[in-house]
């Protein structure tokens, strides 16, 4: 089952309620205030965010004189979206191995999970995958990552709980170096953008992983919760600063969230989605595809 | 929390404060802006639509607008309406008069339902009741380890099956124990499931069912954006729910989460989790919230945690060691043990009117009351009453045991006397110092 399929499946338990298909809003009438309105209440809906909603609107009240009927005015809109979110860009290892992705996040978006399913993705395919067990902080962590690990037949380096995250990270590359694997996927402990000496810990791991390999991290992964409004975009503005985010993982889109949030995102940070989640299963995480996801936002 | 959402709403309202004339075009230019106030502040759009609908009929009146001050009658309808928006009274947990009282949280995956359940069963523990925690999400890898730690850190058992598969059983064998071992709050743990799945709805209802909690709560994360409405509906017509806990509030989402949720279930928010620490759980009370939201302040919480952290025999006792210029290091390091166990320096100024303001983009660093009491910890008792015992080589040997450096001891040992001088001050003339707390 593909992505399209997949997400509408999703959604449709809960369609008609939530959803406003873009049909509804424009076909059989003419681009006038109320429609505009109702578009951008639907995708304010959709956690588009206030200012890139009124853009979207502004831009089709500018070209509305050309747009001659609904099908038109519908590919109109899913150019102009799909345009915002630019080209694919999937998680790839590249370059000298290991490939190293460290992992962020605020709590409870999914980062565990996230790591879990990308490293069945990579041993799947043949490569050496080293994951590190650097949340030392929630109880269990490193149990539910070992969990994981087992699941996808690959290695995890771990020390006690309450360690030291970045030595936990400078082991594990190490180790990889030493045993000559592919990819290290660092697992980091949830934590508020707002906290500071959160930051400067995450800051250190870095760090420590760029001392051990210079071009390390190829990937700095910030983990998205689709269900997250506005404050995303606080999220990944000050995860960027402290340690580069390169790509975004959206996880839970399998719900009635949106994830609108991801334009803004990509306009102000210039930052691209890479994987979504879709369910629980380990093939649910999947790549993302920009006019699909445009689509399944509408239709 | 509600920082910037307070920042955009002051100084829209602050426009209209002073005026005494307003134009209704006036109040419709002010709304349009509070609407994306809200909007930005995640707050669902079918709400902002109904609250700024109902501050404009309250307004747009001719006894308001012919008031002598209008600006000051919008700002008051626009608190009442938050007020009423954020649910009126506080709601508490009603105990059940039968023991145990049993609590079943309930939310999405990664909302804080774990960490909720140990904050709880905490705070009823320090009330002086036996709670017990039962681990009744068997989806989550590593969830009923994570409880078990939790239950050991804060001394509270945990009933767990490691190789069920069947909550249902789980949490009804959990209420016979707590009954023979007399625990008389029961909170259970389920695990975090998406509104549309609806096999894993189905299994809540069945645990419901069987086990009939007095509170079912809803977990929600602060953070989240327009799908808050959706899933606390769905949570509440498919497993009826009787209050909300909002968490992570100690971030900087502007909480619109909060005042939806409210308003389209109807259930009132009973806890807020401000912290990672298991202490950092409070009582919403939503008059005081809608006072923090408008930048007004929140002094009531602020006393209510000085109370709770401050016995009165103690304060006594200290007033005339602070009065009597007895006030040694040993004292300070007592204050700020209590001070910390209060919470964050960050949640607790928040509290105080026109603080949050002041403060902002400055860290508060809790760190450095640490320090202080590191410090404090390496003198001798000796040095500890008497601090002018503190030379050049006793200095040195502080900050080498404490991990700092000899000015950060110099640092404290200014303070500790800058504060002795003002107690001295205060006692000729009765007024309040200003209390110079390291690291503010």
């Amino acid at each position: 089952m593909g992505l399209f399929e997949n997400l509408k499946s999703g959604l449709q338990k809960t369609r008609g309620v939530l959803n406003t298909p873009i049909e509804d809003i424009f076909s059989g009438r003419k681009i006038d205030d109320d429609t505009l309105e109702e578009l951008e209440e639907a995708l304010i809906k959709a956690d588009v965010g206030v200012k890139a909603s009124m853009e979207i609107v502004e831009h089709l009240r500018e070209n509305a004189s050309r747009l001659k009927d609904f099908s038109s005015v519908k590919e109109f809109i899913k150019a102009e979206m799909a345009g915002l979110l630019g080209a694919p860009s999937p998680l790839v290892a590249f370059g000298e191995p290991p490939f190293v992705i460290l992992t962020i996040g605020v709590n409870g978006v999914g980062k565990t999970t996230t790591i879990g399913k990308i490293a069945s993705k990579f041993a799947s395919e043949g490569l050496r995958v080293v994951l590190a067990a650097s949340d030392t902080f929630r109880a269990a962590a490193i149990e539910q990552l070992g969990i994981w690990a087992e699941r996808a037949g690959v290695e995890l380096v771990k020390h006690q709980s309450g360690s030291d995250p970045a030595a936990v990270a400078f082991d594990a590359m190490e180790a990889a170096k030493a045993r000559g694997a592919d990819v290290v996927i660092v697992d980091t402990a949830g934590r508020l953008h707002t906290k500071d000496n959160l930051m400067e810990e995450l800051k250190k791991i870095s760090r420590v992983i760029t001392r051990s390999m210079p071009e390390a991290p190829q990937e700095v992964l910030l983990v998205l919760d689709a269900t997250t409004g506005q404050n995303a975009l606080r999220q990944a503005e000050i995860f960027s600063k402290a340690v580069g985010v390169t790509g975004i993982a959206l996880t839970k889109l399998d719900g009635t969230a949106k994830g609108g949030i991801v334009f803004a995102i990509r306009r102000e940070l210039g930052i691209p989605v890479r994987l979504i989640g879709v369910g629980e299963a380990v093939d649910d995480l999947q790549e993302f595809r920009p006019e699909e996801f445009v689509h399944a936002l509408f239709d | 929390m509600f920082s910037s959402l307070s920042d955009r709403l002051e100084s829209i309202l602050k426009k209209l404060k002073g005026r005494g004339f307003l134009k209704e075009e006036d109040i419709d230019a002010a709304m349009k802006e509070v609407r994306i106030a809200l909007l930005e502040a995640d707050v669902n759009f079918k709400v902002v639509k109904g609250f700024i609908s109902g501050i404009k009929e309250r307004a747009i009146d001719s006894e308001v607008l012919e008031s002598l001050t209008p600006g000051q009658q919008v700002v008051k309808i626009v608190l009442s309406e938050l007020t009423k928006l954020l649910g009126g009274e506080s709601g508490k947990i009603k105990l059940a008069a039968n023991p145990p009282t049993i609590i079943m949280l309930t939310g999405l995956q990664g909302s804080g339902k774990t960490t909720t359940a140990a904050k709880i069963a905490a705070a009823f523990k320090k009330d002086g009741r036996r709670p017990m925690m039962v681990a009744a999400d068997l989806q989550r890898p590593a969830a009923i380890q994570q409880l078990i730690t939790l239950g050991e850190q804060t001394g509270i058992p945990v009933h767990y099956s490691m190789d069920s598969k069947d909550p249902v059983a789980v949490c009804s064998e959990a209420v016979s124990i707590s009954k023979k071992d007399g625990r008389d709050i029961l909170i259970l743990d389920t695990a975090g499931r998406l509104h549309v799945d609806e096999e894993l709805m189905g299994q809540l209802r069945s645990v419901k069912d069987a086990v009939s909690p007095h509170e079912v709560l809803f977990v929600a994360d602060a953070m989240t954006g327009q799908d808050a409405v959706n899933s606390a509906t769905a949570f509440n017509e498919q497993i009826g729910i009787d209050g909300v806990v909002l968490t992570k509030m100690d971030g900087d989402a502007r909480g619109g989460a909060a005042l939806s949720i409210r308003s389209v279930t109807g259930k009132p928010i009973k806890y807020m989790g401000t912290g990672e620490k298991i202490e950092m759980l409070e009582q919403f009370h939503p008059d005081r919230v809608a006072n923090r939201i408008l930048g007004m302040g929140d002094v009531m919480s602020l006393i209510e945690k000085a109370e709770e952290s401050f016995d009165a025999e103690e304060a006594l006792s200290l007033q005339d060691k602070m009065t009597g210029g007895g006030f040694t290091f040993e004292d300070l390091r007592d204050q700020l043990k209590k001070i910390r166990s209060m919470g964050s320096l960050e949640s607790l100024l928040g509290m105080i009117p026109g603080m949050s303001k002041q403060l902002k983009g400055a860290q508060v660093d809790d760190r450095e009351l640490i320090k202080v009491e590191a410090i404090i910890n390496s003198m001798t008792p000796r040095e500890r009453a008497s601090a002018k015992l503190l030379n050049g080589s006793r200095k040195r040997r502080i900050a080498l045991g404490s991990g700092t450096t000899p000015a950060d001891v110099n640092r404290l040992i200014k303070q500790h006397k800058q504060m002795k001088k003002m107690m001295k001050t205060f006692q000729k003339k009765g007024k309040m110092p200003q209390m110079p707390f390291p690291g503010m």
